[in-house]
């Protein structure tokens, strides 16, 4: 197993603790950079580094920094702390017990494009954990740690919270920032882009919680060592959320190209009963649905191998499937999940999820014609590359592939 | 008389403070947090207060409550039972867990126990999917996650929470099917 970098609570107990976090040199990073390093010097740093958005797109983090204009200000940082792939549960570990690794992170992201002001939007379930935000950002400003002239010098930082109330759109990040400022979260459309027009209407970064904690170890042990795990174009550690039909389901922090075997035999300790697998979602809900051959269980997780084989990977939340569980079902369910989470704003995502929830449901409930097979198929197809945001077109990725691969469940399922 | 703005002025100013000064809208959502923590749901008179406190029209206030999910505009049961039967849960057993409680609890996914206890609902993936079965509890604005869950585990949690906040026994169809677990603590 490799050095644990972001899941450092697990091997120093009460990390989550700032005395704790302080004494194993937390913040020595923050104080270092804002005291004697350019802004642009912890911009380079963290391009040099290919560190990739931890968020989904897995867009490198340096690049998205660089897009913001050094002639609009004030700059914004906001956090995404709305995690809600199904799936996906890194960040929330994170957030609980390894909380100022995070909020390192987030200052200094915030230094590299001179914001004076961040915001973390959690999810609304998160109430408890923003509550202790709150109590922690306080702590931080008592202690000169954020607040205004930092250190002395003329760079001040102010860190809020912004809590959620129930919306997986919130996650995607204009509709998240139509939520701080106080409407509906639904997508704006882009061009302008967050960087230029963000937050406010201001050039605002954008970052998914795992990806803010990379940085204090990127500043502190440099770009090499963080180089030194991962793969050329997917360096780093990441923490793959493994859930489903596996014995031992949980976060794993892996290098990236660490292969699907290893994750789920080795670390996830095979599956229930030892029953034979018999697909991945490698992207939770979103996910395209992979059949799970030796070739699939032997490619590397990073972003151009998983791609390669039909999804991406997404925030990493790897959903093991075996040879008890129907495809048709899970597909019930992946519909359904869209159908409620979509914002309605585009009708093809509204009209669409609404239909393949309907059919799905006659297919499930053993009512379905063999017809019913094809119309699910055909509302999927017509739906893509039509949806305004990514949520409609994530929401047919399962119903297709698991079409394309898996039909003989569907059939089982008909009306005999 | 905007008895919000009266009860917390100084929690209202902090909300504000976090805000660019023209940007008071963005302090509907804490607000209408604050709201809830208060009664448990969003009511008329509330959504006014918080219209007139960030400069937009009581329409749009209730617009936002009836988007977000954790956002309510009728009281229901004390406590909202959330459970998860996303994807990764259903994998776990999380769908025959909802059925077996709602049966011993003798309501239905959105229904509220007729003491007003318990409101069931079923919710979608709350990040926590290798702890399936789990449910969280929603009460007044507070989010309590119980995860692992069992059917018997839950009635036990759920008795300890009758006594606390209605003061009456739990209800339950069938009691004496509903053994308390090995080591679970209750009378
Ligand atoms: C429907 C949808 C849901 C999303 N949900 C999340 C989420 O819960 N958390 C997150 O960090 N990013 C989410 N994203 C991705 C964000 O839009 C954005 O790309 C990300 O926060 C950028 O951060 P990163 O570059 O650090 O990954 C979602 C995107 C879409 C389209
Ligand atoms: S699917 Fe239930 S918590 Fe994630």
């Amino acid at each position: 197993m490799s050095e644990l970098i972001l899941l450092r609570h697990r091997e120093v107990a009460g990390l989550n603790q700032l005395k704790t976090y302080i004494a194993d040199g937390g913040f020595e990073t923050w104080k270092k950079v804002v005291t004697s390093r350019k802004p642009e010097e912890v911009l380079n740093d963290v391009k040099a580094s290919g560190l990739r958005g931890r968020g989904g797109a897995g867009f490198p983090t340096g690049v998205k920094w660089s897009f913001l204009p050094n002639n609009i200000w004030p700059h914004y940082v906001v956090a995404n702390s709305d995690e809600s792939e199904p799936g996906t549960f890194k960040d929330r570990e994170l957030l609980e017990f390894n909380p100022y690794l995070f909020i390192e992170g987030l200052m200094l992201t915030s230094f590299a494009v001179q914001a004076n002001d961040a915001y973390i939007y959690f999810r609304g379930e998160f109430s408890q954990i923003a509550k202790k935000f709150d109590e922690r950002l306080a702590e931080l400003t008592a202690k000169g740690l954020l607040g205004d002239a930092l250190f002395g010098t003329n760079y001040s930082l102010r860190i809020h919270t912004h809590l959620g109330a129930g919306a997986y759109i919130c996650g995607e990040e204009t509709a998240l920032l139509e939520s701080i400022e106080g409407r509906l979260g639904q997508p704006r459309l882009r061009p302008p882009f967050p960087a230029v027009a963000g937050l406010f209407d201001k050039p605002t970064v954008i970052n998914n919680v795992e990806t803010l904690a990379n940085i204090p170890y990127i500043m502190e042990k440099g770009v090499d060592a963080f180089r030194k795990n991962g793969t050329e174009k997917s360096p780093g550690t990441k923490i793959f959320s493994l859930s489903g039909r596996v014995k031992k389901p949980g976060n794993y922090e892996l290098p990236l190209g660490t292969t699907f075997r290893e994750l789920i035999f080795k670390h996830g300790e095979g599956i229930i009963n030892d029953a034979k697998v018999k697909a991945i979602m490698p992207a939770g809900a979103s996910s395209t649905l992979i059949p799970a051959t030796d070739a699939a269980l032997d490619t590397p997780m990073d972003y151009e191998s998983t791609t390669a084989i039909g999804s991406p990977l997404g925030s990493a939340s790897v959903m093991v499937l075996d040879e008890t569980v129907n495809i048709s079902r899970v597909i019930n369910n992946t519909v359904h999940f869209f159908s409620h989470e979509s914002c309605g704003k585009c009708t093809p995502c509204r009209e669409g999820n609404f239909w393949m929830s309907h059919i799905s449901d006659r297919i499930e409930s053993g009512k379905g014609k063999k017809d019913d097979i094809e119309l699910l198929n055909s509302v999927a197809t017509q739906m893509q590359n039509k949806c305004f945001c990514a949520l409609g077109e994530f929401s047919t990725m399962a119903v297709v592939s698991g079409l394309q691969h898996f039909r003989a469940d569907f059939e089982a399922r008909l009306e005999s | 008389m905007n008895q919000l703005l009266k009860k917390f002025p100084e929690e209202i100013n902090r909300i504000l403070a976090r805000y660019p000064i023209d940007r008071k809208q963005a302090a509907v959502m804490p607000l209408l947090h604050l709201a809830q923590g208060e009664e448990g749901f969003v009511s008329r008179t509330a959504l006014q207060e918080i219209a007139e406190i960030t400069g937009i029209s009581t329409t749009e206030v209730a617009s936002v409550v009836g988007f977000y999910t954790l956002f309510h505009d009728a009281p229901e049961g004390k406590i909202r039972l959330q459970v998860c039967t996303d994807v990764a849960c259903d994998l776990r057993g999380a769908t025959e867990y909802l059925t077996e409680l709602c049966e011993k609890l003798g309501i239905k996914p959105g229904e509220t126990s007729t003491d007003g206890l318990i409101t069931i609902e079923e919710v979608k993936c709350l990040a926590a999917c290798d702890k399936a079965p789990l449910f969280q509890a929603q009460i007044g604005d507070e989010v309590d996650y119980h995860e692992n869950q069992t059917p018997a585990r839950t009635i036990d949690w759920l008795r300890s929470m009758s006594a606390a906040l209605i003061g009456t026994p739990l209800k339950t169809i069938s009691l004496e099917e509903t053994k308390p677990e090995e080591g679970g603590s209750h009378e």
